[in-house]
């Protein structure tokens, strides 16, 4: 029974995802004093768009990224350790493997925007390597305390060191007793994955999901011309991404309980992690482009800082 | 476990310092900076000391800068060092500091952990802001730091020194930044701008 | 007694910020040089037949070698202050001021700040030239810097102002470092008795307790406060690389706070690196110290002889020939044996030749209205008291007989031969011979010359008064005196200071 309970968190996550989206637009639209639209209206976007036709660029990368796009989402997502289970797929070293997934389909996506040939699609194709290059060393910064702690917490004998480099010992629990020794750097890694949060998905104050001028766009410029089912899953595989990292911040505080609590107090961060969103989208502007590589310095700086001071201490 | 997190945060601050795009951050920064050595203090159990430092560096010296930068009325943001740069000066200090309280022969054990990479990462930075900063008032500004990371090396000894010398010790600060106070008002009159780079007329 | 050394120049300070008379600052200022000279005669002899005054419980309590700078202090402030009276009373007088580089018109700083500030000055020098105490050297230390940038900044124009900040900016951190310098002198000598407790004296940071102490201190930690106490007071005393700031601002300041910084101010900050060197002695590792003290001597020796051939600013030429005598003295030190009290007459020769040279400089500069040494001609005709004191000065400052530097010069010398350091003993010599070429250059062409028809007939008939030219020729007799003949007490006094640094 207990090898299911990770298939069940699983399915919940590739059912659930297109809902953070709506979450995080619904509590915009509170703050702006509006109603918005229903929380369910990615599903509604999802099954208008597979239903519609679709008119395609002359090229494989155009036609192939969406697929790319979304398969690479869901598979990093199998990597992940959901709401204190044990991904079955897991090795040592894995996150490297998980980030360089999410990777590969940021790649489709840049090469699908090139593929059309238009000034605009470049020019976010452009700006999406560039902010992707420096958002990618906190990541691996923050990996790498994670394992620290967990060689710190001495859950491995020194025989097994590798196995601490994998998502699955790294955020299964033993964190959270690491949060409960006061180890201080473990403040810094909820910061830092938040930025990336916001920076990997595109959403304010690095790019706004919602601007109406080209000019401005990032991740919404690159699909521009996407129609139908490969919009549907350019916008699935997007979800999926941001579902990715809220579940990643989430299981930084998820202690080891058993599967309906856990899976609960899963699904509430999630939850709480769109609100959290929709209330930085609510209150910040978006940055100026030449600002975004400062933020992004600023995570790795952070994360590096976390890094050397677990070292010591 | 509140010392190492105010240790922590003096860290996190002096890179935030090197990060600050401009002198307002600055002075905030350096305010943020004497609270936290205030409290540090606080916890060592000095408390009359504690009071000194937190009125005057974390309140008056702040004041007084943010004061002069307001009677200049100009905002301008030079600096000759990259801001990102100085931040991977910054982490470089960082890590040589902690290479060297390891390696450091006949280390006495006066000091509490990190306390001495702290303090050193400190006075770093603070120099990097006298040097990568062009306006006078950052340079003020990273004396106040550096001075900052040499009071935190002292603090460990200041429970055996005399009372006096410390409270003496913050007066002169205080004065020094007030002496360059006055002249960078002077500078933002004669010169229109309190840019360093153009303090090039005296050289052989 | 001792108290009012410190106290006297403040609260003289304190009155004329208070009342702020010109004609009354001017004249109180004589008044306090006198006193404070009379007080410190007292006290130098006092130390001097073996008494130890004492005073603010301990605070303050000099030994030879600090009462002998302090004595220094008190006669420039005195040959300063008679020149300040007619000085000050010429700026009042002078109704258009205009910046000699680029012609823009400026205003002087208020008189009573001035005069306040630099009776001011001269407490901060007091308090660093008798206390033993480390902390309270710094302070003293920090102090004069701050005391003293408002006298730099007198003639309120750009090019001062630049100078006043560089020294600001350069000193308060150097001093910083020396602060540091302070703290880990403090942590070498931390011991733990096990229990985990500091194991620390009542009386720590006073030299004494320091030096009787010396043996149990953690020598690594006594080298790297040292270290941090050279640089951090080396730029303070102006020692290369680190005197950026030097010429800067005695070419900017006004000619008699030139010479009180040159003569005065730079001894006292070499008083802090002293201080460190007779603790690493005491420790048994003053052949650390006294190395590094010959280093950065004779690397001081080499940028003054870089810079002052050719440099066609007189007053930075002066404040070039300073950071000389700086490094000749770290050099005299840093030898040991009787190098150091070649040293000792050095500092006082050195601290009176300076004093005069930059009070006549001021003479010249209200007189020609330049600083370059190419346009002044013709002195001898024009101003000829000034013009042979300042070929004297010339002579005396470049370290030819008859003055007093010579002597002490050699005696150096031949301290360098006793002790065979060889790179010195050829380094030393040629500086010395290159300085003297390149300051014969411009004061032979200053001097000499035929008359200067372009300038004013007013100017080229005006007599010269008499407070400009009678402290530096009193101050130019002292130091051919002691070229000629050293008394025997003021020679056993310079030996006493000499022996508590390795002399």
């Amino acid at each position: 029974m207990k090898e299911y309970f990770w298939l069940i968190q699983f399915l919940f996550s590739i059912v659930l995802a297109p809902l953070l989206p709506g979450i995080i637009s619904r509590v915009k639209a509170i703050f702006a004093g509006r109603h918005g639209k229903p929380l369910l209206q990615g599903y509604f976007d999802l099954w208008r768009l597979m239903r519609k036709g679709e008119i395609l660029c002359q090229g494989w990368p155009f036609v192939l990224a969406p697929a790319i796009v979304a398969a690479s989402s869901i598979l990093a997502l199998a990597f992940l350790p959901l709401g204190g289970q044990t991904s079955p797929l897991g090795f040592a070293g894995d996150f490297i493997f998980a980030a360089y997934l999410l990777g590969m389909g940021r790649f489709a996506l840049m090469l699908g925007a090139l593929a059309t040939g238009s000034a605009f699609e470049g020019m976010g194709a452009s700006r999406e390597a560039a902010f992707s290059a420096l958002a990618e060393p906190a990541l691996f910064l923050a990996f790498l305390i994670f394992s620290s702690f967990c060689i710190d917490m001495g859950h491995f004998s020194t025989a097994d060191t590798g196995s601490a480099f994998s998502l699955n010992s790294m955020l299964k629990g033993q964190l959270v007793l690491a949060w409960h020794y006061g180890k201080a750097p473990l403040f810094i890694a909820p910061i830092v994955l938040f930025i990336l949060l916001l920076a990997e998905n595109c959403r304010i104050p690095v790019d706004d999901p919602t601007t109406h001028l080209e000019l401005t766009m990032i991740h919404e410029v690159m699909i521009l011309d996407q129609s139908g089912p490969n919009l549907a899953f350019m916008q699935y595989g997007a979800s999926l991404k941001l579902w990715f990292f809220a579940s990643l911040l989430a299981s930084l505080t998820i202690p080891p309980m058993d599967f309906l609590p856990a899976t609960l107090l899963w699904l509430g961060q999630i939850a709480v992690i769109g609100v959290l969103v929709g209330l930085v989208e609510s209150l910040m502007a978006r940055l100026r482009l030449v600002r975004v590589p400062h933020l992004l310095g600023m995570a790795s700086a952070l994360a590096a800082l976390a890094l050397i001071l677990t070292q010591v201490s | 476990m509140l010392f190492s997190n105010i240790i922590l945060l003096l860290l996190l601050n002096d890179l935030l310092l090197l990060a600050a795009p401009g002198i307002t951050w600055l002075i905030r920064l350096t305010a943020f900076q004497g609270i936290l050595l205030g409290s540090l203090l606080f916890d060592m159990e000095h408390a009359l000391l504690a009071g000194a430092v937190l009125g005057i560096k974390g309140i008056l010296l702040p004041l007084l800068l943010a004061r002069t930068y307001k009677h200049i009325g100009k905002r301008e943001k030079t600096h000759h060092l990259n801001l990102g740069v100085a931040v991977v000066m910054g982490m470089l200090g960082l890590i040589f500091s902690l290479w060297l309280e390891h390696n450091l022969p006949l280390m006495p054990d006066i000091f509490p952990v990190l306390l001495l990479p702290a303090a050193i990462t400190t006075l770093f930075c603070g120099l990097i802001l006298v040097v990568g900063r062009a306006t006078a008032l950052s340079q003020v500004i990273g004396y106040l730091v550096a001075e900052n990371g040499i009071f935190l090396l002292g603090t460990p000894l200041m429970a055996a020194g005399a009372i006096w010398f410390e409270l003496a010790l913050l007066l002169d600060i205080f004065v020094a930044v007030f002496v360059m106070g006055i002249a960078i008002g002077h500078i933002g009159e004669k010169f229109d701008s309190i840019d360093t780079a153009r303090f090039r007329s005296l050289r052989d | 007694m001792l108290e009012t050394l410190i106290i006297l120049p403040l609260a003289a300070g304190a009155i004329m910020l208070a009342v702020g008379n010109g004609l009354f600052c001017r004249m109180l200022l004589p008044c306090v040089g006198i006193c404070h000279t009379a007080i410190s005669s007292w006290l130098v002899i006092n130390v001097a037949s073996g008494g130890r005054p004492a005073a603010f419980f301990g605070l303050l309590a000099p030994d030879p070698l600090g009462s002998l700078f302090l004595i220094l202090a008190s006669v420039l402030f005195l040959a300063s202050s008679f020149y300040a009276t007619g000085y000050l009373r010429e700026e009042e007088l002078a109704e258009e001021k205009t910046c000699i580089h680029d012609g823009r018109p400026f205003t002087n700083a208020p008189e009573r700040r001035f005069t306040a500030c630099l009776c001011f000055f001269l407490a901060a020098m007091s308090l660093v030239t008798t206390t033993p105490h480390l902390g309270a050297l710094w302070v003293g230390i920090e102090a004069t810097t701050l005391s003293s940038a408002p006298l730099i900044y007198f003639h309120q124009h750009q090019r001062s102002l630049e100078a006043t900040w560089k020294y600001l900016i350069i000193c308060s951190v150097g001093i910083a470092l020396a602060l540091l310098g302070n703290i880990l002198l403090s942590v070498a000598y931390c011991d733990n008795d096990g229990a985990g407790n500091l194991v620390l004296a009542d009386d720590i940071d006073s030299l004494g307790w320091f030096m009787a102490h010396a043996g149990q201190a953690a020598q690594p930690w006594l080298k790297a406060a040292f270290i941090f106490l050279l640089v951090g007071y080396g730029a303070k005393m102006g020692l290369a690389p680190l005197h950026n700031w030097l010429p800067d601002a005695h070419s900017e300041a006004p000619s008699l706070v030139s010479a009180l910084l040159s003569g005065a101010l730079l001894n006292c900050a070499m008083l802090g690196i002293l201080r460190g060197h007779q603790i690493l002695l005491a420790a048994g590792i003053g052949s650390f110290s006294g190395s590094l003290l010959v280093f950065f001597g004779l690397i001081s020796l080499v940028f003054a002889a870089i810079f002052i051939v050719g440099q066609g600013h007189y007053k930075r030429m002066l404040a070039y020939s300073s950071v000389e005598h700086m490094g000749i003295l770290a050099l005299g030190i840093g030898i040991g044996g009787i190098a150091v009290q070649g040293a000792m007459l050095h500092s006082v020769c050195h601290s009176l030749a300076k004093c005069l040279l930059f009070l006549l400089s001021g003479n010249i500069l209200a007189r020609y209205h330049t600083y370059s040494s190419y346009d002044v001609r013709g002195m001898r005709w024009t101003m000829p008291i000034t013009g042979a004191l300042w070929l004297a000065g010339f002579l005396a400052v470049a370290g030819s007989p008859p003055f007093g530097i010579f002597v002490s010069e050699m005696i150096i010398l031949k301290g360098i031969f006793a002790s065979s350091h060889w790179i010195a003993a050829c380094v030393y010599p040629a500086c010395l011979g290159i300085i003297f070429v390149g300051l014969s250059m411009a004061v032979l062409r200053m001097v000499q010359g035929p008359r200067p028809m372009d300038m004013q007939a007013s100017l080229r008939k005006r007599r010269e008064p008499v407070w400009s030219v009678l402290p530096p020729a009193l101050l130019a007799l002292l130091v051919l005196t002691l070229g000629i003949w050293i008394p025997a007490p003021l020679w056993n006094y310079l030996q006493m200071a000499g022996r508590l640094v390795g002399g």
